[in-house]
């Protein structure tokens, strides 16, 4: 605890890095994922139920073997190696991407579809065309949707598995809060581990009770839908 | 074309999110958890890069996965802990060149309460014996690492097969040096470790060393360029100077003066 | 009132229309003509397809069979444009009561400038001016129901449908929507309306149709078909609201 409180330097590029990378995945994973889920929530095209299904499943997908995945795409033999990605901050920030854009995706087609259904006819009666709907509904739902990108954040910034296999855990390169965590359990130094922990958990707190103010005062304006 | 485009625009996310600018020379090395867990590499590296500019980026992972990542290219330098895979990896044509670097030993660590009554012995493939006949709680990494591949090779001099104890009371962890000595000091069970991760090891509790002396718990490390043939895009000057500078005197130096409590836990063999 | 009316060439009609679902017959109309220059309202107990008639007439079910026509026209994108509708419970949007206004305002093209004059004087015609940042999904139910008929009326339509929409107002508001019904019928827009309300229906209504069990069972004029009803459903209906 002393560590966090006498604001050693290092541990606050650690923290500031996560933020950093976990931030930027959850930004680009909310421009994909957003018009991605809504458009599954109001185009009708046949194969629509399966890319729901599999979007669901993908929102459980262990992160190591999403790690494994870009790793294997990263690597100088692998399709992308050329980019010389692998071993830096962008390389987490795509695992997390990988990780967060299903669940940003399908709680955005959850959410919008449901409010679609309720808005159908009077869009229908206002002369808004399916596509045009799509901005409509994203922002009538924001409320929802930032606690979507809550949701996200909340994953990315918790993740080891994926960013230790992309991002090598280097230190003053790569190393953020959960691979530090990892490094110094490994190390027995559980006290530093742990007041890393610490510092996670509190990241973690203040996340849900965003979300959970976020909830309330839409509930209290009557934004909310069951 | 669409290449460079997506190439510029991660990059510019890459620089907005890194603190470390993109302009200044560096090159991976892939190496072992004890070379890192231990210090050595924090020690000695702020020495060269000082002198050099280069900065070291060091991935840390078992001796297997880190030979498995330097033949994917995904480093330029690889310094690890296993002659015959390091032998192997030159033959293949993976590496340019291995040379010595340095050694360490490895040591037999298990619970004050020493069911195997080894404690003291200068014969590790005695002990492994006497544990493996008690069926005392042995961990292991069971992970492939350079560690692992010497546990194994002990074993076969001990005549012993502990893998048909596996899950019993020989238990393989198939995580770092680190992670096993935790499981290890919560079970109370004997581990093979080397001694630098042991010495800076945090949460020993009731584990001490057992078995230690024995020539054939000499551990070398050796250190290797990755085949720019294989690889084009190595960076091989500053690879090159990585290594020279390590086999060098100065490199030598800096690892004989690196020391834990008052003990060197790396010894400087370079030819 | 009536006689202020300007003459409107304009005719809606329905023929042929039929409606099933699930093999039942929800709605079956052979022939319906509102050509009548004054608001037409639409009575008949629960689920005798007022609401599906409603939307037949606005596009947005379409018939199994037969064909709704505008002047002659099968309804076509630019009828639907020049409609609007209040729907019996109203959907707003999840914004504040102005932007609820501006949303209709924008997409018809309306500047910037001159949609914050309009949205004020509709609020003031609707009697909402104090709500005007108020988030319109904590509106009460009958101020609800006005924001969404205002809604309507902002889009300037040429035909308005409405769904019982005074069915949640005090006796003040709906005094008011109905003058503002009648304001709109004057100025020659269509109003079609359905009421459970006997005696709004004999304030505003030129002609009136009568409806059971998915039939048309009746069209006249209003104070034909509220004081001599020609069909037993008519009289029945309207018996059965004269004991309540
Ligand atoms: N999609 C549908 N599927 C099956 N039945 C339907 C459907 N839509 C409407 N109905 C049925 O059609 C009938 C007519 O419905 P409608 O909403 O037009 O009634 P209504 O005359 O408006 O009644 P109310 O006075 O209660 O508003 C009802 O019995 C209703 O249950
Ligand atoms: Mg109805």
């Amino acid at each position: 605890m002393a560590l966090i409180l006498n604001g050693d330097a290092e541990l606050w590029a650690i923290v500031l890095l996560s933020l950093k990378v976990s931030i930027f995945a959850v930004l680009i994973s909310a421009l994909i994922g957003m018009p991605v889920g809504a458009a599954l929530a109001v185009a009708r095209f046949p194969g629509r139920r399966v890319l729901i299904v599999l979007m669901n499943a993908l929102m459980g997908f262990p992160p190591v073997v999403v790690g494994l995945l870009v790793y294997l795409m990263l690597s100088r033999s692998g399709p992308l190696g050329v980019l010389e990605l692998l071993y830096t901050p962008t390389a987490m920030i795509i695992a997390q991407v990988v990780l967060v854009t299903p669940i940003i995706a399908a709680l955005t087609r959850q959410v919008v579809e449901m409010l679609a259904e309720e808005y159908s006819e009077q869009l229908r009666s206002l002369g808004v065309s399916r596509l045009a709907s799509v901005p409509v509904l994203l922002w009538d739902a924001r409320l929802a949707l930032v606690t979507a990108l809550l949701a996200g954040f909340g994953r990315a910034i918790a993740e080891v598995g994926a960013v230790i296999i992309v991002g090598g855990n280097i230190n003053h390169v790569t190393r953020v809060m959960t691979t530090t965590i990892a490094l110094e359990t490994s190390k027995g130094n559980l006290a530093l581990a742990l007041a890393l922990g610490a510092i996670l958990i509190g990241i973690a707190v203040a996340v849900n009770a965003m979300v959970s103010t976020l909830s309330l005062q839409a509930e209290r304006e009557g934004l909310r839908h069951a | 074309m669409i290449r460079n485009v997506i190439r510029a625009a991660w990059i510019a996310v890459g620089l907005t999110a890194a603190p470390v600018s993109a302009e200044e020379p560096f090159i991976v090395v892939q190496s072992t958890t004890s070379t890192q867990n231990s210090g050595l590499l924090d020690y000695i590296l702020p020495g060269f890069e000082a002198e050099t500019g280069i900065d070291v980026r060091v991935v840390a992972v078992g001796t297997g996965q880190a030979i498995r990542n330097a033949i994917n290219g995904d480093g330029d330098v690889l310094l690890v802990h296993s002659k015959l895979a390091e032998d192997q990896f030159v033959a293949d044509g993976w590496g340019v060149e291995r040379f010595d670097v340095m050694y360490n030993d490895f040591v037999l660590v298990g619970p004050k309460s020493d069911p195997a009554k080894v404690r003291g012995g200068m014969d590790i493939v005695a002990a492994l014996t006497a544990v493996s006949e008690v069926e005392a709680p042995f961990a292991s990494r069971g992970d492939d690492s350079g560690t692992h591949k010497a546990e194994m090779r002990l074993w076969d001099w001990a005549d012993a097969d502990p893998t048909d104890a596996s899950g019993t009371w020989y238990r393989e962890t198939g995580s770092g040096m680190g992670a096993t000595l935790n499981v290890a000091s919560g079970m109370g069970a004997y581990v093979l470790t080397d001694r630098a991760t042991w010495q800076s090891f945090g949460n020993r509790g009731d584990l001490e060393i057992l078995v230690e002396g024995d020539p054939r718990l000499f551990n070398q490390y050796g250190i290797i360029l990755v085949n720019p043939d294989k690889h084009p895009q190595v960076r091989v000057s500053a690879g090159q100077r990585f290594i020279d500078w390590l086999i060098g005197p100065d490199g030598q130096a800096a690892i004989a003066s690196y020391k834990l409590e008052g003990q060197q836990l790396f010894f400087p063999n370079a030819k | 009132m009536r006689d202020l009316t300007l003459d409107m060439s304009s005719c809606l009609s329905v023929d042929g229309v039929r409606i099933t679902r699930k093999g039942k017959s929800l709605l079956n109309v052979p022939h319906l003509a509102l050509d009548g220059p004054g608001p037409t309202l639409i009575l008949g107990p629960n689920g005798s397809g007022k609401s599906l008639l409603l939307r037949c007439l606005h596009g947005l079910i379409v018939s199994d069979r037969g064909q709704v026509r505008q002047d002659g026209v099968a309804l076509n994108a630019d009828h639907k444009a020049r409609q609007a509708m209040v729907f019996q419970q109203p959907v707003l949007l999840r914004r504040s009561v102005a932007a609820n206004l501006d949303f209709v305002l924008k997409r018809q093209g309306m500047p910037r400038s001159a949609r914050k004059s309009r949205i004020e004087e509709l609020l003031a015609e609707g009697g909402l001016d104090g709500k005007v940042r108020q988030s319109a999904r904590s509106l009460s139910g009958g101020e609800a129901q006005r924001l969404a008929i205002l809604r309507a009326l902002a889009l300037d339509p040429e035909t308005l449908f409405l769904d019982e929409p005074t069915s949640a107002l005090d006796p003040n508001a709906t005094q008011m929507i109905e003058r503002m019904i009648l304001r709109a019928s004057t100025r020659g827009v269509r109003i079609v309306m359905v009421t459970h309300d006997i005696g709004q229906a004999r304030r505003l209504a030129a002609d009136i149709v009568m409806m059971q069990g998915g039939h048309v069972v009746e069209h006249g004029a209003a104070k034909q078909v509220l004081d001599a009803p020609k069909s037993d459903a008519a009289r029945r209906y309207l018996a059965g609201g004269l004991v309540t």
